[in-house]
């Protein structure tokens, strides 16, 4: 065991870690951070997607010891300041993107990875982006939607080419 | 996963160091080796990451020769790899966004998974593979299902490739892991035309000598109407049969030299 370190949704926070201990198993053992979610332990279905430095990644299939001292962001860290839902939150709400709610932490971290470099996607490039990200209940329609409108978007057509 | 120890070396000399003792493993985006482990499928006592090393980094391009650093990823390849199109389309589709930004080049050649698509890249390339002991032609570097070349404790450090007059890569992808059922990679270079498909046969990427032979005396997909391709040795699971996947190599085929126009 050894004292892990890395900037957390802007805090610098430290927690006990072994050779095998992954980042999602860190943040939600080690740093009580319950939102970034395992939901297949073997990197498929994206539920426990985090960024660190910037990136999004798998966080069931990186080690905690090897991202040491990086800068990670997890669902936690994505609401405004003030507790508000931030924009792209507030959309999966408004366009019913989620019914179960367990895909919905990667999902957003997914998709704010995808608005952060392509500020206006189109519908295709939502579905494509999502690719890594499985969700058993809504079809991805709503999520599409609710992506589409954070973005600023029209959301009246989506799932019409996709049939 | 068994537990082991975590090695981060900062110098691709340390790395080396570290690889030289018993029961070491390199670890670069862990994007299989990971999943391996947590299925007890690999158990290291050591695992050595060369994340940290930014000499096995980056993309350049000099005197037609496209140079890959190991320890670059997927997504960095396909946003910076564009003197060579074909390469950085093919970066492009290897899983999905949050596996191309851990998932690297050396890795995914290191372990020569069947269905990988990077090796039939270097093999239709004619690339060069270089480690920290030597450089590996790809003609000699695959040998069969998860076998290469490199010995133990050997670190490849990059790739070279040179950038051919035409190619263009296919994959038929199998949809829920994103590997090719069968991918085709073909390459025009002033060596002539190779075809390195992936995914088909139980032996992993292998070049399809009777295409190469067709498409140097005509570049076009009708010069392969006459060749069959032999079911023999094509391996067979629930998502496709040999008989199904020796078919797909020949469609692919047409379609990537379709592609490489």
């Amino acid at each position: 065991m050894a004292k892990v370190t890395m900037t957390v949704n802007g805090r610098a926070m430290s927690a006990e870690a072994e050779g095998r201990t992954l980042l999602s198993d860190f943040l939600r053992q080690g740093l009580g951070l319950t939102g970034t979610h395992v939901g297949c332990d073997t990197s498929q279905c994206g539920a426990c997607t985090v960024h660190v430095d910037g990136l999004a990644v798998k966080s069931c299939s990186v080690l905690a010891m090897d991202v040491a001292g990086a800068n990670v962001t997890t669902i936690e860290g994505m609401a405004n300041a003030d507790g508000s839902l931030s924009t792209l939150q507030q959309a999966f709400q408004d366009h019913h993107g989620l019914q179960c709610g367990f895909c919905t932490p990667g999902m957003v971290m997914s998709a704010a990875a995808l608005l952060a470099d392509t500020p206006k996607p189109t519908e295709a490039e939502v579905r494509h982006h999502l690719e890594g990200n499985i969700c058993r209940c809504t079809g991805y329609h709503n999520i599409v939607k609710a992506v589409l409108a954070a973005s600023g978007q029209d959301v009246g057509k989506v799932g019409i080419a996709a049939e | 996963m068994y537990d082991f120890e975590f090695v981060k070396p900062a110098s691709l000399a340390e790395a080396v160091a570290a690889m030289g003792r018993d029961g070491a493993q390199a670890l670069s985006g862990g994007m299989t080796l990971l999943p391996t482990m947590k299925q007890r499928l690999n158990q290291p006592d050591s695992l050595v990451s060369l994340n940290g090393l930014a000499e096995l980094k980056g993309v350049s391009v000099a005197g037609g020769v496209l140079t890959i650093g190991a320890a670059t990823t997927h997504a960095t390849v396909a946003r910076e790899a564009g003197a060579y199109p074909a390469l950085a389309a093919l970066a492009g589709q290897i899983g999905d966004p949050m596996v191309r930004n851990r998932g690297t080049i050396g890795g995914s050649l290191a372990n020569n998974d069947p269905a990988a698509c990077y090796p039939s890249a270097v093999l239709a390339s004619g690339a060069t593979v270089v480690t920290n002991q030597r450089e590996i032609a790809a003609d000699d570097y695959f040998q069969g299902l998860f076998s290469t070349a490199l010995e133990e404790g050997e670190i490849i450090t990059a790739v070279k490739f040179p950038i051919p007059d035409k190619a263009a890569y296919v994959k038929f992808a199998q949809p829920a892991s994103r590997f090719a059922l069968t991918g085709v990679f073909v390459a025009k270079g002033p060596a002539g035309v190779r075809v390195a498909v992936t995914g088909a046969s139980e032996d992993g990427v292998f070049r399809w000598t009777e295409a190469e032979e067709a498409l140097s005396a005509n570049f076009a997909p009708s010069a392969l109407d006459g060749l069959t391709v032999e079911a023999d040795g094509m391996i067979g699971d629930l998502h496709g049969t040999p008989e199904y996947r020796a078919h797909l190599v020949k469609v692919i085929t047409k379609r990537a030299v379709a592609a490489a126009g």
